[in-house]
């Protein structure tokens, strides 16, 4: 994985469900800390698109999906807990 | 004053399942509108339970539905219901959606999360497709994955509140290790029992070495229900539960129609037959007709035009067929022409429910209107002796309520045949009529004997009555009692021989005596005759007399006053003329 990559992620959330809302705001802060200007986050609310959501096949929400760097990765929660989503992501490796 | 409706009244709408006998035992199916929780251990038929519910739906009752996936992807559900012959790849065009919602395998979960956007998109599809009825199947899946319990419940819950907000017919299908047994996730679909509206639980054991499936009702609000546990089996075309419709039983007609037994002389003994409905037990030892009795039965049903379905345990169908044609029972034609169906139940294998479902089944596709079971005593043999008696009670319950006339044979074993009254089913104190065979065995011959133990309603002979199988046919024929014993065979050959000697000698001993009374009464006859002659003889001789002496005595007084003319004599007094001399 390039030291450089871009992180390309797209939140899938609920409207303004209380999950959804502190997976966006966990989300931000950990692309702050860790992917400060190479990082793009499309939020998808699935109240507004529930066929995009459908046909994406997410049906839990939060659930964030990282498109690139390859592989496709997912991941459903909060995103509170922040080592194991660091090293779901693959950004344990990257320095801060 | 408001009428007492009766319980079946006043429930709810109804969403039909489609599935043989679980409507019945719910009166009508699911509760329209409402959420069911159907509860049960891996592979004990909960999917196809489901599909079988939304296929029926969304052929039968315009009632689309979606299937959500959360643990088979549903190409593969897809797939294994294939073989079921619903045809779901033809539904799923506008009446049958399927939603994957397995998680990924590589599925990272951090932290909490809700299902509220699947509902979304479920919503979304609802109202495009106009959906009634909703499966989640196997949602412990995803409950999994939610943190903590208090996390379970919310969304349990908010399906829960969804699924009523949008008036669905919901079923959610969930792993629990049967009935109340421990699981994970026993705690959650603890509070789920007492949220839903209808509880279903499939249980699968293994009794001795024989499968076992258990369907059982454990809460149904606002109706009646039949509560205890029915069995069921996978089939050709899904779930078959069979259920013992106690309700039915009471309400089903009683017919005083007589059927034949197929052998006239027992129709006699039976005071006109067997009534239609009427369950009849016969019981025997090895070889004792049981098959040929049973057989005649079927054959004599099949001449009357009705449907028949003949199950033997014994043998195949053809054996049963040449078997019986050896003794004058010609089936042959009757199965050809559709009439008769011959099934092997040695194919089945199982425990007695899985014969029960299975039997029943064949009587109802093949419309039967009697029905044979040859022998019944099988089913002890083939696993829990516990079950078999509420089998067979369940068989005699289930074609009473159909109207089927019912003949099942039973083997009673050489050893506990000491009395006649030990069948091992229990099945003779539900039986109508019972009718038991026999041998004798006398002067160094086994002959077949027939008396009938019990025969409800029905005035009937108590005479054992030898059985007399030949090549054309079965007959019953008297037996002869001589000094406190019957005799049958070749004995009673023997005494009807004598009988029929005895019965000649007597005719010619009458014979005789009326000839010579014949020739007697002629000869007295002939007496009477020539006496009469004789008399008219005399009668005429004294006629011939009376007169010859009138004309003399006429000629004389006429000589005389002529004479007394001529002398010119005056009249003499003739008294004293007489005494001059």
């Amino acid at each position: 994985m390039s030291r450089h990559a871009r992180f390309k992620f797209r939140l899938y959330i609920a409207g303004e469900a209380p999950n959804s809302t502190r997976a966006a705001a966990n989300l931000g802060a950990l692309c702050r800390d860790h992917l400060p200007d190479r990082h793009e986050i499309e939020v998808v609310d699935v109240f507004r698109e529930p066929r995009r959501a459908l046909a994406d096949g997410i049906f839990m929400t939060p659930t964030l999906v990282r498109l690139a760097p390859s592989p496709v990765r997912r991941i459903v929660g909060t995103l509170s807990q922040t080592e194991a989503v660091l090293i779901a992501l693959g950004l344990d490796a990257v320095p801060a | 004053m408001k009428p007492i409706l009766s319980p079946v009244a006043n429930t709810g709408r109804k969403a039909p399942t489609g599935i043989v006998g679980f409507d019945e035992i719910t009166g009508g199916g699911l509760p329209h509108d409402r959420t069911t929780l159907l509860l049960g251990g891996p592979g004990s038929g909960k999917t196809i339970l489901s599909l079988q519910f939304l296929a029926h739906g969304a052929r039968h009752c315009r009632e689309p539905g979606i299937f959500v996936a959360f643990e088979e992807s549903s190409e593969r559900i897809v797939g294994n219901a294939e073989s079921f012959g619903w045809k779901l790849a033809g539904l799923r065009k506008s009446k049958l959606f399927f939603m994957d919602a397995q998680p990924m395998s590589d599925l990272v979960q951090s932290g909490d999360f809700d299902l509220s956007g699947m509902l979304a998109m479920l919503e979304a599809q609802i109202k495009k497709m106009k959906v009634r009825r909703i499966v989640f199947d196997a949602l412990d899946v995803v409950l999994a994955l939610l943190p903590d319990s208090a996390a379970k419940r919310r969304e349990v819950y908010r399906l829960h509140e969804w699924l009523l907000a949008h008036k669905l017919t919901g079923l959610i299908t969930a792993k629990a290790g049967g009935d109340e047994v421990s699981s994970i996730s026993q705690q959650t679909f603890g509070f789920m029992q007492f949220m839903v509206d209808c509880a279903v639980i499939l249980s699968h054991s293994v009794l001795n070495g024989i499968s076992q499936r258990n369907l059982r009702v454990q809460k149904y609000r606002g109706t009646s229900f039949d509560e205890n546990e029915s069995p069921f089996l996978i089939g050709a075309s899904g779930l078959e539960v069979d259920s013992t419709r106690t309700q039915t039983r009471i309400n089903a007609k009683v017919s005083t129609e007589r059927v034949s037994s197929g052998i006239a002389r027992l129709d006699t003994m039976l005071g006109g037959g067997h009534y239609r409905g009427a369950s009849i037990l016969i019981t025997g030892l090895p070889g004792t007709a049981k098959t040929t009795l049973s057989g005649a039965f079927a054959e004599a049903a099949c001449k009357r035009g009705e449907q028949t379905l003949f199950v033997s345990f014994d043998s195949d169908p053809s054996e049963v067929v040449r078997d019986l044609n050896s003794v004058g029972i010609q089936l042959a034609r009757h199965v050809k022409n559709g009439r008769l169906r011959l099934a092997s139940a040695r194919t089945i294998t199982g425990s007695a429910e899985t014969y029960l479902v299975r039997i029943k089944t064949l009587a109802t596709e093949h419309k039967a209107r009697c029905l044979v079971i040859d022998p019944m005593s099988t089913w002890s043999k083939s696993g829990n002796d516990s079950n078999t008696h509420s089998v067979a009670e369940r068989l005699t319950d289930w074609s009473k309520a159909n109207g089927i006339t019912l003949v099942c044979t039973s083997l009673l074993d050489e050893l506990s045949s000491r009395s006649a009254g030990d069948a091992s089913l229990q099945i003779s104190t539900l039986a109508d009529t019972w009718i038991h065979l026999n041998y004798l065995m006398q002067a160094g011959e086994r002959n077949r004997g027939l008396s009938i133990i019990k025969s409800r309603g029905t005035a009937h002979s108590n005479q054992v009555r030898e059985l007399i199988l030949s090549d054309s046919g079965v007959t019953l024929a008297d037996t002869y009692t001589a000094g406190g014993e019957v005799l049958m065979g070749t004995m009673r050959w023997e005494k009807e021989g004598a009988e029929r000697v005895e019965t000649e000698v007597a005719e010619v001993a009458a014979k005789l005596k009326r000839v010579r009374l014949d020739a007697e009464e002629a000869e007295l006859e002939v007496r009477a005759k020539a006496v009469q002659v004789e008399l008219v003889a005399k009668q005429v001789e004294k006629a011939l007399l009376v007169r010859t002496t009138e004309s003399l005595e006429g000629a004389l007084s006429r000589g005389r006053s002529r004479m007394r003319e001529l002398r010119g004599a005056d009249v003499a007094i003739p008294n004293r003329r007489a005494r001059s001399p």
